[in-house]
């Protein structure tokens, strides 16, 4: 291999057969070069570093078992007697979607399974996008040079569900024609405008018989090409900013300390994907998912109990069942100007998932306006090193768990024996000081995790060990750390509040004000990392009960 | 026709008119409801009457009064039928346990000969839905019929599944799988707990037949795409994913990455 690596060398020719026909591929296209280039780009080893490429292998497995369901499923709606073999369901009048769904199920060979593969790993390529956006977000890595990454990566993760929604739909069972009604309410109650889109959108009025095939083309083309363009966007952006890494010696803002992609990187990562596929399909052989036959076809007047969401949409459909139709006397409801403004399903329904995905998009932008931090950031934070980004970090994510939850009430009520009604009111409750809460005991918490990494690294690790010194003093001795674990307990920034600062006319304005109170809160209760003077005095005075001597590290902390 | 149109403005014409109403009304009503009203064929002789009456005394009579004719704690039992009884005693759910938002199945109180005395009692006290006869029982009816007619008036609550639901204030539809096919019968006619009555007018015997056919096949087929996860639906379905799939893959990216962390 060692003879492409000089493409630029006309009269080579190589010794072997294959030696040729690679050099003869290469001085046309330059595969070497970018072997090279890629061959040694270095990813920095974490097990939270993976959920990217988790979601990316669900992606894959999404593909290819998707393809293998459009060779039989047929997104027509028009009316049909199911033939198959599925007894319960024989001779029931049924749209050709679900139809040929039940063919997947149990006449195509394989098709059952494939079917499974296909949602498991729906469910799975959606909770890695999340899992890996939390790893992303608690750690900083959003910050200058990655805001736009972030931002294709948030909508990475609305195409993601848009594309699981789309695809839930389609085997037009009561489940999913449920969930469509759902949508339908939603959309009709957007004042105005409402009732038109969903006529637009279903053809005339609900179910129609246009919206499957409509979904189809969209489930199949238009969500998986936009999520393959970002992926690349999104991969691109990776290979120009390179990786992040998490704080260590030797590593900077400047370099990326890991092993290069090729060998070490691409057996790996190669490997990782049989094992996701390996546990998806897994997950397909022994567990059901989706058991279509048991909801029957869709009709629109039948509900059933337990009707949900995928989860990745459970958190709108918990809002929903969270919101009163009335407040006190007030109905949420409302008639004005002889049109009813449906307020009780259009707030829940967009205002909390508008508040989420608002407060996504822009968190690059706000930390970096309150913090004035405009340099490039290659070294992540511990999560307990920004403890306010972790509590706000927290508190959103508490908040969407709150209405997650509400959307499996029903189960929560049955599975506990509790009260329905109870489960409600008490989510409604959280709804509210859930985040509160959750900023507080989260920022307290890194709080005290930063206390601590503080204590070892000045007077370090308690060892178990009880010395009794002759005066019959009991003491615990304390064991140093070695200097790289050190590091990691030191090496972080603890920027402290940014006051006002006059704008170039030398005016501090309203808006300078408002920044400096918003970084006061950011930044005010701090845990300064040990300095070295500080390291110095607690290694000088390194008697044997310096574990109790700690009221030194009590005035550094600011407030 | 001639006495008629002179008799139509006789003063006792409008009260002959009243009375005819109320007549036609009335008796098209006796009719209509009888088609409702079960008849009481299975047999029960005097003596089991009798002993049930006893039995009832010493276990029910607390909160169903003497005589069953209700208390403060229970409602009356006129009229309820030998099928209320039979489900209510043969699931377990009476006597109760404690009062609260609805009575659980719990293992049976009384044996067979005792649950068949205190049927025949409460049957003795007025007429009520009877016991269903066997042939509507056997579970030979229209499964794809008896699964419409189950999403239409049972799944919104008892799941399309049958997997059971949640109601308002801790009561609940329970699960249908393992409830044999006479109790399932008998409370669809006599409408136990919170649940509607399905009477024959609404669901005919054959219908009835049709939904059991559905509820044991669907138990029999169990559920061919491997384990259900409690046949829940999407949440557990979500559940799983987080915690065994994302589990199990945390734990494969730990190990490949365990060398250099």
């Amino acid at each position: 291999m060692s003879a492409t690596s000089t493409p630029s060398a006309p009269a080579f020719v190589a010794k072997t057969k294959g030696g040729r026909i690679t050099n003869f591929v290469d001085e046309r296209v330059g595969g070497s070069g970018m072997l090279r280039e890629f061959g040694r780009k270095v990813f920095p080893d974490h097990w939270s570093f993976m959920f990217g490429e988790v979601a990316l292998y669900s992606f894959v497995i999404l593909l290819l078992s998707g393809t293998f369901l459009t060779f039989f499923f047929d997104p027509s709606m028009a009316e049909t007697h199911y033939q198959g073999s599925y007894t319960p369901l024989k001779n029931v009048e049924m749209s050709v979607a679900y139809s040929s769904s039940l063919d997947i199920s149990f006449d195509v060979r394989g098709g059952l399974f494939m079917r499974q593969v296909h949602h498991w790993s729906a469910l799975l390529f959606v909770a890695s996008v999340s899992v890996h956006m939390l790893r992303v977000f608690f750690t900083g890595a959003f910050r200058k040079p990655r805001e736009m990454n972030w931002v294709v990566g948030s909508v990475l993760l609305i195409l993601s569900m848009a594309a699981g929604f789309t695809g839930y739909s389609l085997p037009d069972d009561l489940l999913s024609g449920n969930g469509l009604r759902i949508i339908d309410g939603v959309i009709k109650s957007i004042p105005v405008i409402g009732t038109y889109i969903s006529f637009f959108l279903f053809g005339g009025e609900f179910p129609g018989t246009m919206v499957i095939g409509r979904l189809y083309m969209l489930h199949i083309l238009l969500v998986p090409a936009l999520i393959l363009l970002m992926i690349v966007m999104h991969l691109f952006m990776v290979v120009v900013h390179k990786h992040t890494q998490y704080p260590g010696p030797g590593r900077n803002d400047g370099n990326v300390v890991g092993y290069p992609l090729g060998p070490v990187y691409a057996a790996k990562a190669g490997g990782f994907f049989f094992i996701v596929f390996g546990v998806v399909a897994l997950m397909a052989g022994f567990f059901t998912i989706n058991p279509i036959w048991n909801y029957g076809p869709y009709d629109p007047s039948p509900v059933s109990a337990g009707t949900q969401p995928d989860w990745y949409i459970g958190f709108v459909d918990g809002a929903l069942r969270l919101m009163p139709g009335t407040i006190g006397n007030w109905s949420v409801e409302q008639v004005w100007f002889g049109q009813v403004f449906s307020f009780n399903v259009l707030l829940p329904a967009l205002v909390p998932a508008g508040i989420l995905f608002t407060v996504m998009f822009m968190y690059p932008w706000i930390e970096r306006w309150i913090t004035k931090d405009g340099r490039e950031h290659h070294v992540l934070d511990r999560p307990r090193n920004a403890p306010t980004r972790t509590a706000i970090g927290m508190a959103g994510f508490v908040w969407y768990c709150v209405m997650w939850a509400a959307a499996g009430s029903d189960l929560i009520a049955t599975h506990f024996h509790v009260s329905l009604n109870d489960v409600t009111y008490w989510l409604r409750a959280l709804f509210f000081i859930g985040p509160v809460i959750a900023f507080i005991v989260t920022k307290r918490v890194a709080l005290a995790l930063q206390r601590k990494d503080r204590e070892i690294a000045l007077h370090g690790r308690e060892t178990g060990r009880i010395v009794r010194l002759p005066h019959g003093e009991f003491i615990e001795v304390h064991a140093p750390l070695d200097e790289y674990k050190r590091y990691k307990l030191v090496g972080f920034e603890s920027p402290s509040p940014l006051p006002a600062e006059p704008n170039a006319n030398g005016v501090v304005d309203k808006k300078e004000k408002r920044r400096a109170k918003l970084s006061q809160w950011f930044f005010e209760d701090r845990v300064a990392p040990a300095t070295p003077a500080e390291l110095e005095a607690a290694h000088g005075h390194h008697g044997a009960h310096e574990a109790i001597e700690s009221g030194d590290t009590q005035k550094t902390l600011s407030r | 026709m001639k006495a008629l149109s002179q008799k139509r403005r006789h003063p006792l014409a409008a009260i002959a008119l009243l009375l005819m109403g109320l007549l036609v009304t009335g008796g098209l009503y006796a009719v209509a409801t009888t088609v409702n009203q079960a008849k009481a064929t299975t047999s029960f002789s005097a003596n089991d009457a009798e002993e049930g009456g006893k039995l009832f005394a010493a276990n029910c009579a607390t909160c169903h009064g003497m005589g069953a004719s209700g208390s403060q704690d229970g409602p009356s039992l006129v009229g309820v039928g030998a099928a209320a009884v039979d489900f209510q005693v043969g699931t377990g759910r009476m006597p109760m346990q404690m009062n609260g938002p609805q009575a659980y199945k719990k293992p049976a109180q009384f044996n067979e000969e005792q649950t068949h005395q205190l049927s025949a009692y409460v049957a003795s006290l007025g007429p009520g839905p009877s016991i269903p006869e066997a042939h509507v029982l056997d579970g030979q009816g229209d499964a794809a019929n008896g699964g419409e007619l189950f999403r239409v008036n049972c799944a919104m609550c008892h799941n399309a599944a049958a997997a059971g639901g949640a109601l308002t204030r801790g009561k609940f539809a329970p699960a249908l799988s393992g409830v044999s096919e006479k109790h399932i019968y008998e409370a669809m006619v006599t409408g136990p707990q919170n649940m509607p009555v399905f009477s024959d007018s609404n669901v005919g015997p054959e219908g009835k037949r049709d939904i059991i056919t559905f509820l044991k096949q669907i138990e029999a087929n169990g559920s061919p795409g491997g384990a259900d996860l409690g046949a829940l639906g999407p949440v557990s379905e979500g559940l799983f994913v987080w915690i065994a799939g994302l589990g199990v893959i945390i734990a494969f990216t730990i190990w490949l990455t365990s060398r250099t962390s």
